[in-house]
Parts: C-alpha cells; sequence; structure tokens
C-alpha cells in the first residue's frame, strides 16, 4: 500500500527523537572542548624524542643515526650528527644529533619513524591542538621542543614504555655483567703456559622487534 | 472594530508570528538534530534559545550583492511581494473564542487569493537573476505550486460543504460541540475530515517547499533554485516569507480539520482558547518537522504526477465520501456509526489503493535477491 | 534558451551546465559537464584531476615500504584494504609469505573496512538524495564504533598504516576480539532498523529503481567491478574467485541484482554488509594464535628481485589492484594502481543519458567513487 514504508520511516525517526533524550546510544555527540574522548594507547599524531633523566640533552637517547630520516615517507626529519660523542645507558659512547628538526606540517604521522628506530628514542606523540596562528615558526619543532622526557612516554604508552624500560634495565644489567667479567679477567693473575684465553664471548644485544641492527 | 483594536491585532499578529518565526527555526534545527542522535544548536544562550539572534546578525551584517546583469527592480522588490501578502493571511483566521481580525464571510476564498499572491515573487526572483540556475529553479517551484495549488483547495471543499460557510469562524462554530459528551466534534474525526486532513498537509508541504518537495530550493544539484542570487537581508526575508506561509496554512489546517481554538475534550475546556490553537499549532509544526527529517525529496516529475494524478482525484473523491457521510446521518439503526465508517473508508479507501498501484506503474513486491556461492 | 526565429520555428538551445567542483553532493573534487535539452541529459563528461598528488610517481622515488601510508590515503574511506592489495602486491613480487593469524586479522579489518565503506554509500546517497543527513547520521554512528576499533589498534581513524610485508605492523591489543564481536553483534539490528528507515521507503523507491541501468555486457565490457557490476547480475567477486588470504576458509554468499539499476546497487550493498556480518563472525571465532609477522622479516631495505607482480582483491569499491616491476634496487621501477572508482566512474555517461539532472547526481552516488582513489 503506498505510504507504507513512510510510516515506517516515520516511526524510526520518531524512536530516535525519543531515544535521544534517554539513552546515550542515542545521541552519540561529545561536546568538545567541554568533553574529550579518552585516546587509546596507540594513537600517533606527530613524533617526539624520548630523554632519560632530567637533563634533555644527556639523557637523550637518538644516537643520530639517521634511520629515521631516510625511512619516513614525506621526508620531514632533518638531522646533522654532532662531532662530539656522548655515552649511552650501556655506557658506549654513541654520536648525537647537533640539529634535529621534524617539519610536523610535512609530517603524516604514520609511526615509521617510530617503527624502525634501534634505540627507542623516537615515539609517537598524541598531542593535536597543534593549531597556531602564525605560519612560518612554529610548525618546525627542533630538538629542544621534541625531547620529551621517559615519564611522558610512560604516561602516554604504558605498556610499550613498560617493555622498553624492561629491555634497557636488561641491557645494562647485561652489559655491566660483561664488564665485571672483563675487569675479573684483566686483573686475575695471568698462567706461565696456558695458551691465551680466547675473548670473552659476546653477548648480542637484543634486538626490537622489526628493526635492524644500524648499518 | 475601533481602530485601537485593529491596531492591536497588527502588532499582535506581528509580533506573535515574527518570534514564532525565530522560535521555529531554532526548534526546527534542534528537533532535526534529536532525530540524527546529535543536539542541534546549543551555543549561543542556554539550549541554543538565542540562536535566531545570532542569525539575524550574521544576515543583517553580511553584503547585499546584486549581480550586474539582473532587473534590478525586480530582485529588489521580489522579497517584498513574498514577505508582504503573507502577513494578510493571519487576518482571517480565528485564534480564540472572539479573537479575529477580520470576520469576512469569505474568509477561505480570502486566505487562497491572497497565498497565490506569493507564488508570482517566486518568479519574479528566479527572473530577475538572470542566471540559468535560478530560472530553472524558478520554474520548477512555479510548476509545483500551481500544481499542489489544487489539491490543497479541493482538499477543504468537504470543510465548507459540511459547515455550510466560507468563513472561518463558522468553520469553527461548526465543530464545537461535544459527541459523547466529551469528544470534541472535530472535522478530525470523521473519515472524510481525516482523508482530507491528510491530503491538505502534503499539498501544504509542497506549497511551502518544504520537504519532501523542496526541489525548488534544497537541490543538492542547482544549489539554491531561485534564491542563488540573494544574499544577506534579502536571503532572511525570503525565509521569513516561506515560514510565515507556512505558519498560515498550519493556521488554515488547524482550523478547518482540528476544530480551531477548540479543546479536544470536554473536561479540558477551561483552558484559554488561544493556548487551543497554540497547542495544535505547534503539533502541525513538528509533523512538518518530522517529515523534513524522515523523507527523500522527490524529484519535479513525479512530484507533478503525485499532484495530478493521485492527489486530484483523491480529493474529488474525498467530496464524494463526505457527501455519503452527510446523507447517512439519519441512520439510526445499532451500528449505524461503524457502518457509516466503513462506507465512507471504503469509498476513499478502494481508489486510494489502485491510484496508489497506477502511480508506481503496477504493484511493485520488493525485489528479491539471488545469491552466488 | 528558447530562440525563436523569424519562420517561427522554434529553435532549442541546449543548456550547458557544469557541475563542480564544488558540489554539495559529498563525494570530493569533482566535476561534470552536462549537456542539457531542457531537463534531459544529452551528453556528460566528467572532468577530473583536481585531486591528483603524484602517487605513483612518488613511490618510484620511496622505498616499498614508505609507500604504504601513501597507498593510505588512496581510498581514504577503505585504508585497510589499500594497504592489503599493495602488502599483497609486493609479496608477490618478492616471495614473503604471511602467517595464519596475520590472514585471519587481515580478513577481520577488511571486512569491518567493507562495512565502514558500503554505510558511507548507503547514507551519502540518500543525503544526496535529499534525506538532510538522517539515514548519513545513523550510518556514521556505526561507523564511528568501527573507527573508535581501528584507532585502538593501528593509532588512527583513518590512516591506519597497518599491514607489512609478510603481515601485520603489530597484534591485536587486549579486549580487541571482544570489542569487535560486540560492534558485529550490534550491527544486524542496526542494519534492520536502517532498512526498516528505508528500503521500502516510496520515495527512494521511485527515485532509484530504473534509473541509471547498467546491463550486464556494458559492464563487463567496460571493466567495471565491485558491487556494480554485482548489481548488474555478473557473479564476479575476487574473493571467491582468488580466494586470497583466508577467504578460502569462510562460507558466505555473493549477493547478485538482476536491473543494475541504482536501487539494485544500493540493495546489493546493504546485503553484502550482511554477508561481511557472517565473516565477521566466522573470522573472530576462528582467530588462530601465532605470530601477526615473521620475526626475521625485513623491514628496511627491501630489494625483491628483478620482476613484475600484479596483486589484486576486492576492495568495497571494486578491483583495486597493484601492478609493480622490480629492477632489483630499494624504489620499485614502475608502480601502478589500479584504481576501481575511475574505472567505475568511466561509464558515467552512458548511465546518465535521457535521465534528468536531479538524477545524475543519484548516479554518481551510486557508482560509489572517492577521489582519492580516481585522481591518486
Amino acid at each position: 500500500m503506498l505510504g507504507s514504508g513512510i510510516i515506517r520511516g516515520f516511526i524510526e525517526t520518531a524512536r530516535n527523537f525519543a531515544g535521544s533524550y534517554c539513552s546515550r546510544e542515542r545521541l552519540t555527540t561529545i561536546q568538545y572542548p567541554e568533553e574529550r574522548l579518552a585516546q587509546p594507547e596507540s594513537a600517533r599524531i606527530m613524533p617526539f624524542l624520548v630523554f632519560d633523566g632530567a637533563d634533555p640533552k644527556a639523557g637523550l637517547r637518538c644516537t643520530a643515526c639517521t634511520i629515521c630520516e631516510q625511512e619516513c615517507p614525506p621526508q620531514c626529519i632533518y638531522i646533522i650528527k654532532d662531532a662530539v660523542k656522548k655515552p649511552d645507558h650501556i655506557g658506549k659512547m654513541q654520536m648525537q644529533p647537533k640539529v634535529f628538526d621534524i617539519d610536523i606540517s610535512v609530517c603524516m604521522g604514520c609511526g615509521i619513524c617510530a617503527e624502525v628506530c634501534p634505540f627507542d628514542s623516537i615515539k609517537m606523540d598524541q598531542v593535536f591542538e597543534l593549531s597556531s596562528g602564525e605560519r612560518f615558526n612554529t610548525f618546525l619543532l627542533h630538538k629542544e621542543q621534541l625531547a620529551k622526557p621517559n615519564e611522558y612516554f610512560r604516561k602516554l604508552h604504558p605498556s610499550d614504555a613498560a617493555e622498553t624500560d624492561a629491555r634497557r634495565a636488561e641491557d645494562k644489567i647485561k652489559a655491566e655483567a660483561k664488564a665485571r667479567a672483563a675487569a675479573a679477567a684483566a686483573a686475575a693473575p695471568k698462567p706461565p703456559s696456558s695458551p691465551k684465553p680466547g675473548p670473552p664471548p659476546k653477548v648480542p644485544a637484543p634486538v626490537p622487534e622489526h628493526a635492524e641492527v644500524a648499518t | 472594530m475601533s481602530p485601537l483594536v485593529a491596531v492591536l491585532y497588527i502588532v499582535g499578529i506581528m509580533a506573535v508570528f515574527g518570534s514564532a518565526f525565530a522560535l521555529t527555526t531554532i526548534a526546527e534545527r534542534k528537533t532535526l538534530g534529536r532525530m540524527q542522535n546529535r543536539f542541534g544548536p546549543n551555543r549561543v544562550g542556554p539550549f541554543g534559545i538565542l540562536q535566531p539572534m545570532a542569525d539575524a546578525v550574521k544576515m543583517l551584517t553580511k553584503e547585499d550583492i546584486v549581480p550586474s546583469s539582473a532587473d534590478k527592480l525586480l530582485h529588489f522588490i521580489a522579497p517584498l511581494v513574498l514577505t508582504t501578502p503573507v502577513w494578510l493571511n493571519f487576518a482571517v483566521l480565528p485564534f480564540g473564542d472572539h479573537v479575529v481580525a477580520a470576520r469576512f464571510d469569505a474568509g477561505l476564498l480570502f486566505f487562497f487569493a491572497i497565498s497565490a499572491a506569493s507564488e508570482l515573487a517566486v518568479f519574479m526572483a528566479g527572473w530577475s537573476s538572470q542566471n540559468k540556475y535560478s530560472l530553472l529553479g524558478a520554474m520548477r517551484a512555479i510548476a509545483q505550486m500551481i500544481s499542489y495549488e489544487v489539491p490543497l483547495v479541493l482538499s477543504t471543499v468537504t470543510v465548507v460543504m459540511m459547515a455550510g460557510s466560507l468563513s472561518l469562524t463558522d468553520i469553527v462554530d461548526a465543530q464545537s460541540s461535544y459527541a459523547f459528551g466529551w469528544l470534541a466534534r472535530w472535522n478530525l474525526f470523521t473519515p472524510w475530515g481525516l482523508a482530507g486532513f491528510g491530503l491538505f498537509l502534503i499539498a501544504a508541504t509542497a506549497e511551502s517547499n518544504r520537504s519532501p518537495f523542496d526541489l525548488p530550493e534544497g537541490e543538492s544539484e542547482i544549489i539554491a533554485g531561485y534564491l542563488t542570487e540573494y544574499s544577506g537581508f534579502k536571503y532572511a526575508l525570503f525565509f521569513l516569507g516561506e515560514y510565515l506561509g507556512l505558519f498560515a496554512v498550519t493556521g488554515l489546517g488547524v482550523t478547518l480539520f482540528l476544530g480551531g481554538w477548540h479543546a479536544p475534550v470536554k473536561a479540558l475546556a477551561w483552558a484559554p482558547s488561544i493556548f487551543w490553537f497554540a497547542a495544535k499549532f505547534a503539533a502541525l509544526i513538528f509533523v512538518f518537522i518530522w517529515a523534513r527529517a524522515t523523507l527523500p525529496r522527490l524529484r519535479l516529475d513525479q512530484l507533478l504526477a503525485f499532484a495530478w494524478r493521485f492527489l486530484v482525484p483523491l480529493t474529488l473523491i474525498n467530496i464524494a465520501a463526505a457527501a455519503a457521510w452527510h446523507y447517512s446521518a439519519w441512520w439510526g439503526f445499532q451500528g449505524a456509526m461503524a457502518t457509516r465508517w466503513v462506507l465512507c473508508a471504503a469509498i476513499i479507501g478502494f481508489p486510494y489503493v489502485w491510484l496508489g498501484r497506477s502511480l508506481r506503474g503496477g504493484s511493485p513486491a520488493l525485489r528479491k535477491y539471488t545469491y552466488a556461492e | 534558451m528558447i530562440a525563436i526565429d523569424n519562420d517561427t520555428e522554434v529553435k532549442q538551445e541546449l543548456l550547458e551546465v557544469s557541475m563542480g567542483p564544488h558540489h554539495p553532493s559529498t563525494h570530493g573534487v569533482f566535476r561534470m559537464n552536462v549537456l542539457l535539452d531542457g531537463e534531459t541529459v544529452v551528453k556528460l563528461k566528467p572532468v577530473f584531476g583536481y585531486l591528483h598528488r603524484n602517487h605513483e610517481k612518488i613511490a618510484e622515488t620511496n622505498s616499498y615500504l614508505a609507500s604504504i601510508p601513501y597507498t593510505d590515503r588512496l581510498d581514504y574511506i577503505c585504508a585497510m584494504t589499500n594497504n592489503w592489495a599493495y602488502t599483497l602486491s609486493v609479496e608477490k613480487l618478492a616471495g614473503i609469505a604471511v602467517p595464519p593469524r596475520a590472514e585471519y586479522i587481515r580478513v577481520i579489518v577488511s571486512e569491518l573496512t567493507r562495512l565502514i565503506n558500503h554505510s558511507c554509500l548507503a547514507g551519502f546517497l540518500l543525503q544526496d538524495m535529499g534525506a538532510l543527513g538522517t539515514p548519513l547520521m545513523y550510518a556514521f554512528r556505526e561507523r564511528e564504533k568501527i573507527l573508535d576499533l581501528f584507532e585502538a589498534l593501528t593509532g588512527s581513524r583513518m590512516m591506519h598504516n597497518f599491514m607489512r610485508f609478510g603481515g601485520c605492523r603489530c597484534d591485536l591489543p587486549p579486549g580487541w576480539v571482544d570489542g569487535a564481536k560486540t560492534i558485529v553483534a550490534h550491527f544486524g539490528p542496526f542494519l534492520d532498523e536502517f532498512e526498516a528507515l528505508l528500503t521500502g521507503n516510496e520515495i527512494l523507491r521511485a527515485r532509484t529503481e530504473g534509473v541509471g541501468v547498467l546491463s550486464g555486457a556494458l559492464a563487463v565490457s567496460a571493466g567495471v567491478t565491485g558491487p556494480m557490476l554485482r548489481a548488474s547480475g555478473v557473479n564476479y567477486d575476487i574473493r571467491k574467485v582468488d580466494a586470497y588470504g583466508a577467504y578460502g576458509k569462510f562460507a558466505f554468499r555473493v549477493p547478485l541484482g538482476q536491473r543494475g539499476d541504482v536501487f539494485d546497487r544500493y540493495m546489493v550493498r546493504i546485503l553484502e554488509m550482511r554477508e561481511s556480518l557472517k565473516i565477521l563472525e566466522q573470522a573472530l571465532r576462528e582467530l588462530p594464535d601465532g605470530p601477526v609477522i615473521d620475526p626475521k622479516a625485513k623491514l628496511r631495505n627491501l630489494r625483491p628481485k628483478p620482476g613484475e607482480a600484479y596483486g589484486r582483491i576486492e576492495s568495497p569499491k571494486g578491483e583495486l589492484g597493484f601492478y609493480l616491476i622490480s629492477d632489483g634496487g630499494p624504489t620499485p621501477y614502475r608502480f601502478r594502481v589500479r584504481p576501481p572508482s575511475l574505472i567505475n566512474v568511466t561509464i558515467l555517461e552512458d548511465l546518465c543519458l535521457g535521465h534528468s539532472v536531479a538524477d545524475v547526481v543519484v548516479i554518481l552516488g551510486s557508482v560509489d567513487i572517492v577521489l582519492g582513489e580516481v585522481d591518486r
């Protein structure tokens, strides 16, 4: 009969109208900025650099290996290596970046830089209210603006940070054990005619998932 | 009527319906929003009540752009020609017990004559804009409005027949008694009144260019139709004129079919009559908004076919049903009322089904789909 | 428009209207030059390229890994299926195997993407017809739940960047499978509600039945694929033909239309959504354990041996294929996308001839194009 489909449509709309006063299911608006949706742990907007401890320069995990710069699809990362080296968390001397710029107006937030970094030093931030009134200077972020402490990383990505911290702590323990073994071997008196002991077996540093050792 | 009372009526009508216009815009947006699982505007003022003020400020401060090749005089007066006669419509509507600005013997006729004047403005707007889209839109609008005048008028013929007068106050008086001691004798509670009301509503939606008949204005294809070249306050005037037309025709519907200012049940007749008119008016406006939220748009040829091949024959058959109702009023046997209802429903019902089928080219069942594995 | 010359013969001028690129109909920057005789369409020329972003050329200078986020942005509503088509091609080219858990996860996210896309289509088609956004809002209400799932999994609602060569980027977070099962359970009743609002609606049927009829023979010869082809009655679904990924393991049917008009295209998509729900239920139930990618898989510096490969999948819009030629280097020699939206839109003129202007918009809506894919 002509009109029956239309009547059913009216009933449907009326149900939604009445439902919008009763249930949240039928009124799904989140009134931003008074209410905000919580972002899930994996949310990614743009990158930031992690530093350990309190000093952003000394604790910066980045070793300027430039893997992220090479893999970045729109090529928004710009790195210049520093001639001065600094020790990392296991005491090994590593290079550091003198200049580390990210142009966040070019960055597409894909997260590939965080995925390929072998040193857990660049991770994805979740801040999205980035608009600015000024066109030229606010969207090129430098090392100082990008560096954020490990506590921030832990707050943003709890399970990722827990795994990273555990791994780095284990590395540190292994490195210290190795150093102690090397010191003990150096301090022990050499037996006269025994063959020269071979070098202690190298414990390979555990490689993070999906990353290659720096080439 | 003394000049003071006349002035009071004029000022009152303009104030009341002007603010009704403002309230309706915000109520429409919020109701549409609620039907679409979202809030409507709720930032300007509590619950968005001051949104019309913001809209008014916006409209007033916009630049008034007139195309250089447009016909300046027609372009300027088109919104005025639309808006001015519409106010006259309210003169004959009885808002309450003895609250009517002008008692005409042919009030209904006056109403339809005035509402036809606004159609000219649509064409003036389309023609004077010198724009292909506007012209196309204006021609469609004219075709639609002329086609739907016929069922609009014809659906009211039954009411006039039964009341025996063209005067709106007489029509309201004819619905004044209470059947069974408690239920009002609205024209809606008769089979011909029910059908007539339905037909009236459909024709009124088309006359006011509202969804699902808003092809001339809200198109996604031809921009805004005849309104394309209007900006700022003239655009606001067009909207004012359209909404006032909607209010006028809603008021007419309330008067003719819903018993005007009478209460629905005798027990509630102590409430002021203006309140009842306003309540029914608001309910009808809600129905229009509801239809806008639910239904997609009809294409022009389907729209015209619907008017001429479905609505007009049905309105004529409705007249026959009303006659049958009237001439069987003297039946007094047991179950006479039920028989009369069944008879009139059959007179309207069978042609409805048959016309509905012919409109859709046969009686197409919902298609069945095959599946491949 | 009508010019009467001296010997009172009525000459009709044809009206040329350019619909777009700023369109109230929400398909992107797309332009149609329409030649009208009164209200009927006499000629129609689609003009596109307003969203061309050099995807294929950029891919020639970027590594294989770096092209994955760019494929997200092709058909930006269906990022997962774009990723899958590309990774399928590279896996064919380089001979990389995919573990079973990853295959199941790929099927799950692709079918969820199909739900997203078809909801968008249903909503936008009705929006074009003037239903003022009400069905659109209902469809998007459900779509939002799926997008929240994707955000929890991949970090982004639309640009997922999820698949890698040999599997997926990361495993499902805890509670994701339950969330997906809840959504799948609620989607069926939502579809019933949606159909109650729309499918029997006389106005919808009057606007769409008999409009834009595409015959099966013309569709096949024009290279049309996807729901548009199946609505014309041709039984061709790459999920059944190629049985790529884990699709061979699921029982589902392929809905076919008869008349090939707009209503059939709309209904075939609604029915496909129901079939997707069946696949999702089965996949979520039978999800195997294991790694989501080979732990020794090479992420950086992939250099496939010289050769070529064409990998195709049934994306929600049609057959999405990537043709890759490798010369042994770190970047592809040629990267070609077979965009289903573009190939489907080439017969727009044949569909619209003889209809009125109001129908052109509805027909374009039923072809279901996304300009990111048409223009790349």
